[in-house]
């Protein structure tokens, strides 16, 4: 699978992704910098990766959808690509349309770093190799990551098996618990807890290897 | 021509931030506040020779498009 890593000014989770896919898949990522405004041809999956992009700016994300690259993304996405968005990916992924809903500062007030119980709620591409582990554990840290839809979008995410995880012990006011969501084809996931630090190695655990190995899979 | 936006979270859309404020007034005495709720301002100066009209619309236009979050987000444009 060819991957590319989405670098925003303030992105610092970009070199985290890039060895976690590199680990899964062999390959290094392609690292594409906003200003270049497309990708590579024949990239896979897109990863959006943590940080404050612009600074947080304006709302969390929102400068994003007004960068060069952003329609490159859109289409992408659009054309059936792979995209994980994780943390202030996942904030961008709201803000330029790939995903329903929007983040919101969260309930607590607090920056909430730590380990995070998280539920698997549905089979998707990004879990299929969880071979039945429904509880996983990846580290948070967020300030804005409340999720927040209407509840007709809710109720719309839910029925359609969209919810990919939820959180156990709900550390920001998230809607139903929600703190990861696919999109209609189940081939672009937003989530705020960050798999790609729980890769192995000292800390952070394991767990999130399965998510790129499954997806590493699907392709 | 300068436009003035503002923008604040929808009612029914939890905003911890005002909500702290509200506490924090409470604390200092101020007991007559029940809500807070905390937006932003933006101060826009635009281009001699637009109608006020057609001020507003471009404003309006780029309130749906980068200065407020429609789905969380409402806003008022002013032009002055």
């Amino acid at each position: 699978m060819k991957s590319a890593v989405i670098v925003f000014p303030g992105s610092n989770c970009d070199r985290d992704a890039a060895v976690a896919l590199e680990r899964a898949s062999g390959r290094a990522p392609e690292m594409v910098w906003h200003k270049d405004g497309r990708l590579p041809d024949g990239v896979d999956l897109v990863m959006l990766p943590g940080g404050f992009s612009y600074g947080d700016y304006l709302r969390c994300g929102a400068m994003a959808g007004a960068s060069p690259i952003a329609d490159a993304i859109r289409a992408h996405a659009g054309r059936g690509g792979y995209v994980l968005a994780v943390c202030n990916g996942f904030q961008v992924a709201t803000e330029i349309g790939l995903l329903p809903g929007a983040l919101l500062r969260n309930a607590s007030l607090n920056f909430v770093c730590r380990p995070q119980p998280l539920r698997v709620a549905s089979n998707s591409v990004f879990t299929a190799r969880f071979g039945g582990v429904r509880e996983v554990s990846f580290p948070i840290a967020h300030h804005e990551g409340n999720y927040f839809a209407d509840p007709e979008t809710l109720d719309r995410l839910e029925g359609e098996g969209r919810v990919a995880f939820r959180y156990l012990g709900n550390p920001n006011g998230s809607a139903r618990d929600i703190a990861g969501i696919m999109s209609e084809n189940g081939r672009v996931l937003g989530m705020m807890p960050h798999p790609e630090r729980a890769i192995g190695g000292q800390e952070g655990g394991e767990d999130g290897q399965l998510l790129f190995d499954s997806l590493m899979s699907a392709a | 021509m300068r436009a003035i936006v503002h923008v604040s979270l929808k009612p029914g859309v939890l905003d911890p931030q005002g909500r702290a404020v509200a506490d924090a007034l409470g604390r200092l005495g101020f007991d007559t506040v029940r809500e807070a709720r905390v937006g932003k301002t933006i101060e826009l100066d635009l281009a001699d020779g637009l109608s006020a009209e057609a001020a507003e619309a471009q404003v309006k236009a780029m309130c749906e498009k980068l200065l407020a979050n429609p789905v969380i987000e409402r806003f008022r444009v002013e032009i002055a």
